[in-house]
């Protein structure tokens, strides 16, 4: 059975299309747009909250996005159980709206940070990254400012405890140290879900590395393992 | 009506490298002497209520809702009473 993606495109969202165009013509789903006022989300089995600057990213990134009418029925759909990802500016939407734990801070280096990086697979009993074979570190592209990922300490050793680290940046060989952690997130975490398993948020982009004439698909793995394993 | 002034500060537990960022710009400067930088906001509006305990109550839920970050952000406010511009200059015709 095929899933129906929902791709919602807030003001200031820049990789809506991306999102569509990876999930829709390389990895042919079914695919609608969800504008930033709808509050009908089209019986979509998966909403996509999509990279790029929601509202400009002011006062705080994500802060103001999350009052978007669209999100009053994706987070009654979240806490039904139904199924979320946030992308970069999508994550930090999520974290706004209490979906996921934490905070987004600024960049330890302070820079915009763009360019490719390796992902240690952290578990994979999510619906998320089930389809990722063992030992493969992904190589999947950041582009952000604000992506120091920030928990208090209890909320940190419930994520560990929790197995809700899904995602850590680490080097090509999967070991995870302070050099391959671009912007100074805690324990290098790239991508987290929630204790449900339903909502999930990462930094990378993994929309922008699916089409095998960009030279590079790792992303594709995350996309097909949501659409395989969310029925099963 | 209230003018209200509110002050978002980065909690004490938080890092800041914006902070640290411009704090070596002061090192440049010559200025030796400065220390702990920290960067925050600031942000001012009015409330349109006669009521002081009405008004406070509205700008906490507008600082603990959407200016301020808890996890990451303490908040501060003061609220001044205003007359607004029209009671001065009298009815608009």
């Amino acid at each position: 059975m095929k899933p129906k993606f929902g791709v919602v495109i807030f003001p200031g969202s820049n990789c809506d299309y991306d999102a569509y165009f990876a999930l829709k013509k390389i990895l042919d789903y079914d695919v609608v747009f969800l504008w930033h006022k709808d509050t009908d989300l089209q019986n979509c089995d998966v909403i996509v909250l999509p990279g790029g600057f929601a509202y400009g990213d002011y006062l705080r990134t994500g802060a103001i996005a999350r009052f978007s009418p669209v999100m009053k029925p994706i987070i009654e759909f979240a806490n039904k159980g139904g199924y979320v990802i946030g992308i970069c500016n999508g994550f930090q939407v999520l974290l706004e709206a209490g979906l996921l734990p934490g905070v987004m801070l600024k960049n330890k280096s302070l820079q915009f940070v763009c360019k490719d990086v390796y992902l240690s697979v952290e578990n994979r009993n999510t619906v998320f990254s089930k389809d990722i074979k063992e030992e493969k570190i992904l190589k999947i592209p950041v582009a952000h400012g604000d992506g120091n990922y920030f928990t208090d300490e209890n909320t940190l050793k419930e994520l560990i405890d929790d197995e809700q680290i899904v995602f850590k940046y680490s080097s090509s060989e999967g070991e995870i140290d302070d050099k391959s952690n671009p912007n100074g997130s805690i324990m290098n975490i790239a991508g987290i879900v929630n204790k449900k398993g339903n909502v999930f948020g990462m930094m990378p982009h993994p929309e922008r590395c699916c089409d095998p004439v960009l030279g590079k698909t790792d992303g594709s793995l995350i996309l097909n393992s949501i659409a395989n394993n969310i029925y099963n | 009506m209230y003018k209200a002034k509110v002050l978002i500060k980065r909690r004490p537990s938080i890092l800041d490298p914006q902070g640290k960022a411009v704090e070596k710009g002061a090192l440049h400067l010559g200025l030796n002497n400065i220390k702990d930088t920290r960067i925050g906001k600031y942000i001012e509006f009015t409330v349109d209520t006669q009521d002081r305990a009405d008004a406070e109550e509205e700008v906490t839920g507008y600082c603990k809702k959407l200016l301020a970050n808890p996890i990451m952000e303490d908040f501060e406010f003061t609220l001044e009473p205003v007359i607004p511009l029209a009671s001065k200059s009298g009815k608009a015709e």
